[in-house]
């Protein structure tokens, strides 16, 4: 059955659409609220303020995260900050202005509709954060301090040191809280969704297997909302944490729910270099560096060769046998263009030959100029938790040497399809964060993140839920001993017995390390046909490998990480596919999406916008079948399509 | 670099945990010490161990299970008691932030969970921290709904203050400190909460009664009193200081005098 897409993106003036549009869409009497269950999956940003903040509506709310507190989701890990058209820096922001750099930032991949809606309700999150006891940075005289970011012309990122994710999260996370005390929430940790249950094409439920007994539970509701984050681990070494998964999303696509631009995936150009063979991690290096950071290679090669044989050291070389290289190639910009723009950049100078460390793949971060101007005390004050982070694990003091640094995958703007309201193509079926597609395009600018989670959770999904709710109210508790509940239940438990009885040679690990190293090769940053075509077929090979070979050791009944890492990895090794599958579809480069068949004489992005200024959302077709692609046309009304130009 | 490793296995919360001991060898001094036991555990699934085989008297027991997830000392997951040391021997570090150039070449290591009566083990290295759930749901938050609140800038705070607000909200629930405790106590991770609303404008109104609900429901957890050793501060990853104990007593003491 093919799906109909359906944006519902509201009629009228774009400033006018959202504020419209809660007026007009239908809410649930505060009486009969309680009597409806909605089921959250994740508990980072998106899930942790949405739960909060349909628990504090009087819904009867069921919260599920697979760590052993909803506190450490990954948007703890966030650093650089959040940003908001607050315009306290009187220097000529606004919501436009947010809303246009967001789009354009995205490369003019993103709905006008959904963006502008994210750059209104951001100064909303500002106020409710402080309001909520988030320690932000603040000037002396009391008021709220601000920064800059990539892609921005204005200084409009507001922070928490090195440490906003972590202390949005708290917020997000004490406003849970105060629910689960209230009862109105009830918190599953260490529970993972294993599928979502659809009685009569409605999402009901889900089935979530207790990592604690092995236990494979049944939870039904009246709606099911996603905010499970992206499928970045898909490349194996990543900033993802450990466990961040993309097997919660996938199972709704598996279940009829659209996936939208599988291939923006975001690489960011400030990561700690690997190191080896046994690194299972990369670990990000804020882009809020870049506010006082220069980024260079030498200009000599022979300079190069010696810092490879560790005979000078970077302080040596001279200031004019340094290349700034994105001073010189965007000097409207320079270190703060976007993140695609300086991953490019910087892969462009290594693939030349200039990578300043023993595997030819880092350059410079500097700090030099930075520390002589201000000192080194205010930025041990900016960054001082960055530093000692960078310290600890590279043991190089980042005050006498410039850091190093490379890019590495970081986030994905693609994920479920989602209409305005956030629904997805299943009823009852919502995504949220960055789990759904809708707001970054091409290219998620930095400190945009973290405003999309908090913006879905805190202000769009409980305004929006209800218009689907309300035509729910009537309908009794879902009862879980359905034949729906009983069939998705028994798939579940077939698949984790499967895994153990393969008992092949091979451990999860060392799969997930050859996808990965297939998806950074022809699925990373810069993509081919020939290549891609290659890499789907690799992917494939390594599946059918998987299902063979793979070696699960223990049971289903007691806490077994193994068996979580291979549930995950059956879908990530499907998910690389898809991946890979849109990307040789979009014969386009746009924002973070390379192909090097479609780039200007200078190597920048060329998009096509007569062909592929549109939304592909893919549509499941059943094991061994190609997906079904749905164009989203995307209008451009209120903004001028331009190329992307932070050159002049 | 080669290590000679002494692990806790426990099968579950019910069994009797014991040591093993484990050989890792090559292992970068780069590499960080949860790499270290990836690789063994690599090492332990290829040699195809059962674990459920254990049970019926095998030595070994499969993989070694260990909380962890961003791996970059903020996510508080990873909680490992080193050698005597929660996170183990170096300063302001977590378990993942630990590196194996801290460690002599050949050295044996020996590696067991927190041990708290707050935090009942699960299996081998994991241990429940949903006592400090528990403990943050009782008041330790700033009781506002979502929406309705007034402009951000309408409440300044002064600087000094809401840096160390700041200091304090840096606490990432590890457990660290009631690992180290002698009393098990969980003075460090309530005062951390309690001072960093405190400090706040926003934050001081329900301060007292904040202070009295999160200690009356650390005391019904079962963990321990404080006696002003100072070793939860020795071994914070997050360098959160005991100053702020005394202000969790200030606040606990205003909530005694106004009942």
């Amino acid at each position: 059955m093919a799906k109909e897409l359906n944006s519902r993106i509201p009629e009228g003036p774009l400033a006018e659409k959202w504020t419209n549009h809660k007026a007009h869409v239908r809410v649930v009497n505060p009486g009969n609220k309680r009597k409806l269950d909605i089921i959250v999956v994740g508990t980072g940003l998106g899930g942790a303020s949405a739960a909060a903040s349909l628990g504090e509506l009087g819904y009867n709310v069921k919260i599920f995260c697979i760590s052993d507190s909803p506190r450490r989701a990954h948007s703890i890990a966030a650093q650089g900050g959040i940003n908001a058209a607050k315009n306290y820096q009187n220097d000529n922001d606004s919501v436009y202005r947010l809303f246009y750099e967001t789009i354009k930032g995205g490369d003019y991949r993103s709905r006008e509709a959904n963006v502008y809606r994210l750059a209104e309700v951001s100064n909303n999150i500002i106020d409710q954060c402080v309001a909520q006891g988030v320690p932000f940075a603040r000037e002396y005289g009391g008021l709220l301090a601000n920064r800059s970011f990539g892609g921005a012309t204005v200084s409009r990122t507001f922070y928490a040191r090195g440490q906003t994710g972590q202390q949005l999260l708290l917020g997000a996370y004490a406003a849970l809280n105060r629910q689960v005390a209230a009862g109105t929430v009830q918190s599953y940790p260490r529970h993972e969704m294993l599928d979502v249950v659809l009685i009569n094409g409605e999402a009901k439920g889900i089935i979530a297997r207790n990592l604690v007994t092995g236990e494979i539970e049944r939870f039904g509701a009246h709606a099911v909302v996603i905010a499970t984050g992206g499928y970045g681990n898909t490349y194996f070494l990543s900033t993802n944490a450990m466990n961040s998964n993309g097997s919660a999303a996938w199972q709704c696509y598996k279940k009829g729910a659209c996936f939208a631009n599988p291939c923006f995936a975001q690489i960011h150009p400030t990561c700690i270099p690997v190191h080896g063979d046994q690194q299972c991690k990369l670990t990000l290096m804020s882009e809020s560096l870049r506010n006082d950071g220069r980024i260079w290679v030498p200009k000599k090669l022979e300079d190069v060769e010696k810092l490879r044989q560790h005979k000078i050291l970077p302080s040596d070389i001279k200031e004019e046998d340094r290349d700034y290289y994105l001073e010189r190639r965007y000097p409207a910009f320079g270190n703060l263009v976007p993140r695609d723009v300086a991953s490019r950049a910087a892969k462009e100078r290594c693939d030349a030959g200039y990578g300043v460390n023993e595997t030819g793949l880092a350059v410079f971060l500097d700090f030099k100029s930075a520390i002589d101007r201000i000192g080194e005390d205010k930025v041990r004050e900016r960054y001082g938790n960055l530093f000692q982070m960078y310290e600890k694990i590279t043991g190089v003091n980042p005050y006498e040497q410039p850091m190093q640094i490379y890019p590495a995958i970081h986030y994905t703007m693609g994920g479920i399809w989602v209409d305005y309201n956030l629904m997805t193509t299943v009823p009852g079926l919502y995504a949220i964060g960055e789990a759904n597609f809708s707001d970054h395009g091409g290219n998620r600018l930095g400190a945009s993140a973290l405003m999309q989670g908090l913006a879905d959770g805190y202000f769009v999904l409980p305004a929006t839920i209800g218009d689907y709710l309300a035509g729910h109210f009537k309908d009794p508790k879902t009862d879980i001993n359905t034949p729906e509940f009983a069939e998705a239940e028994k798939a579940v438990k077939d698949k984790i017995e499967k895994l153990f009885s393969i008992k092949g040679k091979r451990s999860v690990d060392s799969i997930h390390k050859e996808l990965g190293h297939i998806m950074w090769e022809y699925v990373g940053m810069a993509r081919s046909e020939e290549g891609l075509k290659t890499g789907i077929e690799k992917i494939k090979a390594l599946r059918e490998e998987f299902w063979k070979n793979v070696y699960v050791p223990g049971e289903n009944a007691e806490f077994n990480q193994e068996l979580e890492k291979a549930l995950r990895l059956a879908d990530f090794l499907e998910i690389g596919e898809l991946m890979a599958f849109d990307a040789l579809n979009r014969n386009e480069s746009c924002g973070g999406h390379f192909r090097v068949e479609s780039q200007t004489e200078e190597g920048e992005t060329k998009r096509d916008d007569e062909n592929y200024m549109y939304v592909a959302a893919w549509e499941y077709q059943g094991e061994g079948k190609d997906p079904i692609l749905h164009k989203e046309p995307l209008k451009y009304e209120n903004i001028k399509i331009a190329t992307r130009n932070y050159k002049d | 670099m080669d290590f000679k490793l002494k692990i806790w296995r426990q099968k579950n919360a019910r069994s009797k945990g014991h040591f093993e001991t484990y050989e890792v060898h090559d292992i970068e001094e780069d590499a960080s010490f949860l790499e270290m036991l990836d690789i063994l555990n690599e090492q332990l699934i290829n040699q195809g161990i059962d674990p459920v085989a254990v049970d019926k008297g095998c030595q070994s027991s499969g993989p070694v299970s260990f909380d962890h997830d961003c791996r970059e000392g903020i996510c508080g997951a990873c909680s490992l008691y080193i050698d005597g040391r929660a996170h183990g021997p170096d300063d302001e570090v977590t378990t993942c932030q630990l590196f194996m150039r801290k460690f002599q070449d050949g050295a044996t290591i020996t590696v067991e969970p927190w041990r708290s009566k707050g935090f009942p083990i699960i299996k081998d290295l994991v241990v429940d921290r949903q006592a400090y759930d528990k403990i943050l749901q009782a008041g330790g938050y700033i009781s506002v709904r979502t929406g309705g609140v007034p402009d951000a800038n309408s409440i300044p705070v002064p600087k000094p203050d809401a840096d160390e607000s700041m200091d304090a909200a840096a606490c990432i629930g590890c457990g660290a400190c009631v690992a180290t405790c002698k009393n098990g106590s969980a003075m460090l991770f309530v005062a951390a909460r309690v001072s960093s609303l405190a400090l706040l404008p926003q934050g001081k109104i329900e301060a007292a009664r904040r202070a009295k609900a999160m200690v009356a429901k650390m005391d019904e957890l079962g963990f321990g009193a404080c006696t002003n050793t100072r070793a939860c501060e020795m071994e914070c990853p997050k360098h959160i200081t005991v100053s702020h104990i005394a202000r969790l007593n200030r606040e606990f003491l205003a909530a005694k005098f106004a009942d």
